[in-house]
């Protein structure tokens, strides 16, 4: 009686019976390409764990040059289970972008952005971009050796964009060097900025994915397809991935912890064979291999404006790919998809074995 | 209509729209043409000076000459182009007088204009000595060399010898070359760091040459295999001994015996100090030893083990001593810096393993050094002969070490814990998963959890 009455009052207040309706009607397809639709559900699963370890982190963590690295080590030797925390939220982080990427493409190759959804990949392939931003403002937060030397040439690609490079790289480093204003800024953007942003964008994100429900590839559609209840049996489903993710997060947390290195020391000479994270690396790879000079505009900044065009591009999609239905179109942006996909695993790998 | 004029006040009938009278525009224009054409002369002048070299702009004939010249007469021209005495504006006649300005041989050679020559090898110290010996002129050039070079000589043994009739030995050019003479930081000269001992070797490696003075002549062969020579030629340090940071440049001598410890204590000053207050020094006088090269060695001197201390196969220590309290002495010192070895070892390797493995043990291996700074000690305090010294310097490096070791073997334990935890946790979660998956069975084996 006390429970029911209680459910009435809140309900009263909030409508919760009206959302437990909502979810009650919710349905999920089935068809051969279901399990893509896990790989939101996985990002957001860990993006949680992110900003739960994230918090954790922020209650030892000191952002300046002189104590950041002793608090991070502080954290993993000293700190009960600090080592546990910090390297979840470092493995978490890449297994994040990894089932962001999955979950990106996924959603590119069944055309899911098409009418009226095209809002809902907009604020995806931002919150994509939004992740790599976290990726790549917390590499630099235990001001080691490795993290500095990659936040300067990350720092220094952004450098050499037309006009506009200069102005942005003193804003990224808080001056004209990698220094202690670099790493308070990056801290600034790495729990206030980014998660604001993030917050907002995925609350978009999630709103919309409610409204629209979850898309049906092109050759399901006009078919009378199975269709599972989102609560509680898609539900519980996700739930098996995310408790599984747990499991493998704690066995690398255990088997390889995340390592610490040496401390940054400005005045030293970077490490032989610096090498961006590994999201990044295909990036790196390709302005390694292109010329100093194409068409006497220099390759460096031909590249870097390539990438802005290319992330334009990839925003725009839904856009430019207005009729995915139509098979030559279909064919065509397939194609295109493939060549990005190869093209990132390929420039990867070489970056990894070079 | 009368106007004043602006520039000189005066009244005129008319005058132009600025208001300036001819007499005063003439002069304006006066003034302009004076100061161009001052500019024009001075830029020129500065122009013409840079362009054509202080040398061209006088007449030197001993150049001239000489550079046609081929062989022995040609060399001093072609040599002097390089030479530091060029360079600071010198010429042949500031050394060799005469008048270089004269075309004809005569002329400029005339002993009226003081020609001296070329010196006799006996003269050539002080030939060099009347400008390096003048501390009033040498100040004009370079206010930081000294001037007492010349009077070093003539204590050396080589200018000893040339005192004494001996025309063979050493003097000014024999090292610093005659024409082409380079500053010593010059790393062309024959005297910078890295070429002193090769120049030395020019007659002391001669056998040959060394036989009438009774010497040994392999010191070079010897020097090029020493940790001396490692660090001056594969780590280039330029502040690494080389022939005359111990034996004096100008007065070039060997130490004596019973001064080698204030040579080598240049550098290794603490290992002179305790050397000069131990019992070894009265001992070693007393034998007419050579201090430290006794057990160091000298131009051969390699980089010092453990085992040379204590009474092994390599000691120096039982070349003395045998079943004496030195001996015994030799053995406890040894026992303490290969106890503080094996420890360190010991910390060294299990933190490696718990780095390997994923640990972080930058910490203990920090602290670690304090150990290596107590091996270091106690291997320098070994100069004291003093058991007891090298022992309180040992002891807190044995105890950070155990230290380490222990940070070693924590780490290894945690790592233990960790991997039994996520066992634990691990059968938990799947255990957590396949609840889930049962639920799920459960729920879709009843009629409405799967529509069509």
């Amino acid at each position: 009686m006390k429970t029911e009455s209680l459910m009435l009052w809140l309900d009263q207040r909030l409508g919760i019976n009206a959302l437990a309706e909502l979810a009650r009607k919710k349905e999920i397809p089935r068809h051969r390409h279901s399990v893509w639709y896990y790989f939101g559900g996985m990002t957001l699963f860990l993006f949680t764990v992110q900003v739960a370890t994230g918090i954790l982190l922020l209650l030892y963590y000191r952002p300046s040059a002189e104590t950041a690295f002793e608090s991070v080590q502080f954290i993993i030797t000293e700190v009960q289970f600090g080592w546990l925390i910090r390297s979840v939220h470092s493995w978490s982080a890449n297994l994040m972008i990894l089932a962001l990427f999955i979950h990106m493409f996924s959603v590119y190759f069944m055309s899911a952005y098409k009418p009226p959804r095209e809002i809902t990949w907009v604020t995806g392939v931002l919150l994509f971009f939004i992740c790599i931003g976290f990726g790549f403002s917390g590499y630099l937060l235990p001001w080691n050796k490795l993290a500095y030397f990659a936040t300067k040439v990350g720092t220094e690609i952004t450098g050499v964009i037309p006009i506009v490079g200069k102005p942005m790289l003193r804003f990224l480093r808080g001056g004209d060097e990698v220094t202690g204003a670099t790493l308070t800024r990056f801290f600034g953007f790495h729990v206030a900025v980014l998660p604001a942003t993030a917050t907002v964008l995925l609350g978009i994100h999630l709103l919309l994915v409610q409204m629209h429900g979850m898309s049906v590839p092109e050759k399901y559609s006009g078919t009378s397809l199975k269709k599972m209840k989102f609560f509680p049996n898609f539900f519980l489903r996700d739930l098996i991935g995310w408790i599984l993710a747990i499991g493998v997060l704690a066995a690398l947390a255990a088997m390889f912890p995340w390592e610490l290195g040496e401390k940054a020391d400005p005045f030293s000479p970077a490490p032989a064979g610096i090498k961006p994270e590994w999201y990044f690396l295909f990036m790196f790879q390709t302005l390694k291999y292109l010329p100093a000079k194409i068409l006497f505009i220099d390759g460096e900044i031909l590249g870097v404006l390539a990438f802005g065009l290319g992330g334009l591009v990839w925003v725009l999609v839904p856009f430019l790919n207005r009729y995915p239905g139509t098979p030559k179109r279909r064919k065509f942006f397939t194609v295109f998809g493939i060549l990005v996909v190869a093209f990132i695993v390929v420039m990867t790998l070489i970056g990894f074995v070079t | 209509m009368s106007s004043f004029c602006d520039q000189c006040g005066q009244i005129f009938a008319s005058l132009s729209k600025s208001r300036v009278c001819r007499r005063a525009t003439l002069r304006r224009f006066l003034t302009l043409a004076v100061v161009a054409c001052a500019i024009l002369i001075f830029v020129s002048i500065s122009f013409l000076s840079k362009i054509v070299p202080v040398s061209a702009q006088q007449k030197n004939s001993c150049i001239e000459c000489h550079s046609q010249l081929e062989g022995r007469l040609g060399d001093p021209a072609r040599l002097f182009e390089n030479d530091i005495h060029k360079a600071r504006g010198l010429s042949c006649n500031d050394c060799h007088g005469g008048d270089p300005t004269q075309d004809d041989k005569k002329g400029a050679k005339s002993a009226l204009h003081g020609y001296t020559g070329k010196p006799a090898k006996n003269l050539i110290p002080n030939f060099c000595g009347k400008c390096h010996s003048d501390a009033a002129l040498m100040k004009k050039f370079n206010p930081s060399l000294r001037v007492d070079q010349v009077q070093e000589y003539w204590t050396s043994v080589h200018g000893t010898k040339l005192r004494a009739g001996d025309t063979n030995v050493a003097t000014c050019v024999s090292c610093h070359d005659v024409h082409g003479i380079r500053a010593p930081g010059d790393p062309m000269s024959s005297v910078s760091p890295l070429n002193v001992a090769e120049t030395c070797a020019k007659c002391h490696g001669n056998a040959e040459y060394m036989k009438s003075y009774d010497i040994p002549h392999d010191q070079y062969d010897k020097y090029k295999l020493s940790v001396h020579a490692k660090a001056l030629y594969e780590k280039h340090d330029l502040s690494a001994p080389t022939c005359n940071d111990c034996h004096g440049n100008h007065g070039a001598a060997p130490p004596g015996l019973a001064s080698v410890a204030n040579v080598c204590g240049q550098c290794h000053a603490r290992q002179s100090t305790l050397f000069q207050a131990s019992p070894h020094k009265a001992a070693f006088d007393k034998m007419q030893i050579g201090e430290c090269i006794r057990c160091h060695s000298n131009h051969g001197i390699v980089a010092p083990t453990d085992q040379m201390l204590g009474v092994g196969a390599e000691s120096v220590c039982t070349s003395c001593h045998n079943n004496d309290k030195g001996y015994d002495g030799a053995v406890q010192m040894s026992g303490k810096i290969e106890n503080l070895q094996t420890s360190i070892h010991r910390a060294t390797e299990i933190l490696d393993r718990a780095e390997r493995a994923g640990m972080e043990v930058s910490r203990p291996k920090f602290e670690l050094r304090e150990a290596f700074d107590a091996l270091t000690q106690g291997r320098v305090l070994t100069h004291s002969a003093a058991p007891s010294e090298v022992e309180k310097a040992i002891e807190p490096g044995i105890a950070s070490a155990a230290k380490s070791y222990k940070a070693g073997e924590d780490a290894f334990s945690e790592l233990t814990f960790r991997r039994q935890g996520l066992a634990v946790s691990l059968v938990f979660i799947l255990f957590l998963a396949f609840l889930v998956y049962l639920k799920i069975r459960q729920i879709e084996s009843e009629p409405p959890g799967i529509e069509s």
